[in-house]
């Protein structure tokens, strides 16, 4: 039981110190050039690119739920906001998905 | 004592186990605000997202041994994003329960709380800072499928109570996020500390706790462990681990659970198969979807507190669901319930509507 916690303690831990760090190093990387940014990007899937946001929302909002029939694109960026948090998205999902819901 | 709770009335056939200082209240009042706030918000930024209203209304149905209750329940969700770091967040319930008097007639009452109303504000890519009244995160149930048009079944799974600490809300800061994600896996967490809170719409209990899930695109499975520590006047561990399997370009899926409290465990596991391989998900027989979840739990020893059945049991209940257009759901499903000395059949059926509209018209 003892151990269960310590190694449950220590996977939290870890977890969160890694978050931060990246976060850091991410923050970091945000204040350098956008360009940068957009070519790393790019040598993957382009956020932007509306196959890639429909994949992030198939793979993250659609474990739990469909779709929302006609969604206003108003309503799209408080939406996608609103997943970051609840799906735990990361920036570029997030922008992947704000192009799918608001193309 | 632990509190008195919204997990308690919802594991107690919705029962009747409520009081508090008419949170309602206090609920529109936050609404009014953060709408408000919102109008403010439009008339600074013409480029600012427009807060939205979302959630879902409906009217169950649920026949537990025989006792019919008629339950007409509104969830409503308002978010508003105030600027590119921060999003206000709040969920209220307003539930009605009509039942069958003992004697002639029938009788009711009106359950109202805020489920949650939390700041989250963006530290990174990766990590997110969550302040104010918010779901507890542990296993999948109460953060995913407590809002009433996405839940397989109306009613909670019989673990539900382990981990969510009696409110199901915990009331504090929680740091959460995307620690990696590429196209092979996404590893995702959460940690939390809740203060102790007796107040009837904010109710939390002291606890802290975490969970981490692994996510593979690839297979569309996902693994998780969470972990729970109530450190009111007893000091409590709870654990939990999940798994949710849907296959890629199917209708399929399949959930589940397992957690454990120290005089108690169980597990639950649901598959949906929604029939849109049959012509479409907008025909006759693709909005149909065949629901199933088996349950279990095990008593190790008496615990008054943990939410969980006195006595070992069993129940399987089988649905199905008919999906209409303009968001409109129909369920209905029938359960059987095994403990000892105790079989009971229990049926149910809703018709939800979820909602979302934005509360004006954005320029971007």
């Amino acid at each position: 039981m003892k151990s269960l916690k310590t190694i449950t303690l220590g996977l939290a831990l870890s977890i969160s110190a890694f978050a931060a760090a990246s976060s850091m190093l991410h923050a970091q990387s945000d204040s350098q050039s956008q360009s940068h940014s957009d070519s790393k990007l790019s040598r993957s899937s382009h956020p932007a690119s509306p196959d890639r946001g429909q994949r992030v929302f198939q793979q993250n909002c659609a474990r739990c739920h469909a779709a929302p029939e006609n969604l206003s694109p108003s309503a799209a960026g408080a939406v996608a906001r609103h997943m970051r948090v609840r799906a735990n998205l990361s920036e570029s999902d997030l922008r992947a998905l704000l192009h799918f819901l608001n193309p | 004592m632990r509190n008195l709770s919204k997990v308690a009335f919802m594991k107690t056939d919705r029962g009747n186990k409520f009081s508090s200082p008419n949170p309602l209240v206090h609920a529109i009042c936050a609404l009014a605000t953060i709408l408000g706030a919102s109008g403010v918000c439009q008339h600074a930024s013409a480029q600012q997202d427009p807060a939205i209203i979302s959630g879902g209304i409906g009217f169950l149905t649920t026949t537990n041994g025989g006792n019919t209750n008629y339950l007409p329940e509104a969830k409503p969700v308002a978010v508003l994003p105030l600027g590119d770091h921060l999003l206000i967040e709040t969920r209220a319930t307003v539930l009605s329960n009509f039942f069958h008097r003992t004697g002639d007639g029938y009788d009711h009452f009106t359950f109202k709380t805020m489920d949650y109303l939390q700041a989250d504000l963006k530290a990174g890519s990766h990590a997110t800072i969550v302040g104010g009244e918010f779901l507890t995160p542990f296993g999948t149930y109460n953060e995913r499928l407590t809002q009433i048009w996405n839940q397989t079944f109306q009613n909670l799974p019989l673990i539900y109570g382990i981990g969510s600490m009696n409110t199901g809300s915990a009331l504090g800061a929680m740091v959460r996020g995307n620690a990696f994600a590429n196209e092979h896996a996404s590893l995702s967490y959460a940690a939390y500390y809740s203060a102790n809170s007796t107040s009837g719409y904010f109710g939390a209990e002291r606890s802290s706790g975490g969970q981490a899930q692994l996510y593979i695109p690839g297979s569309g499975v996902e693994i998780g462990a969470s972990y729970g520590r109530s450190l009111g006047a007893v000091h409590e561990n709870f654990e939990g681990m999940h798994l949710w399997w849907q296959p890629v370009d199917t209708g399929f899926r399949f959930r589940s659970e397992f957690a454990r409290a120290p005089h108690a465990k169980g597990y639950w596991f649901e598959t949906d198969y929604r029939l849109e391989q049959f012509g479409g998900a907008d025909t006759t027989l693709g909005r149909l979807e065949p629901v199933f979840r088996m349950q279990q739990t095990f008593r190790d020893s008496p615990d008054n507190n943990d939410g969980l059945p006195f006595v070992n049991t069993k129940r399987a209940d089988l649905g199905l669901d008919y999906h209409l257009p303009h968001e409109i759901r129909i369920h209905s499903s029938y359960g059987r319930q095994f403990s000892p000395g105790a079989n009971v059949n229990i049926w149910e059926t809703s018709l939800v509507y979820r909602l979302l509209i934005p509360t004006w018209k954005s320029k971007r």
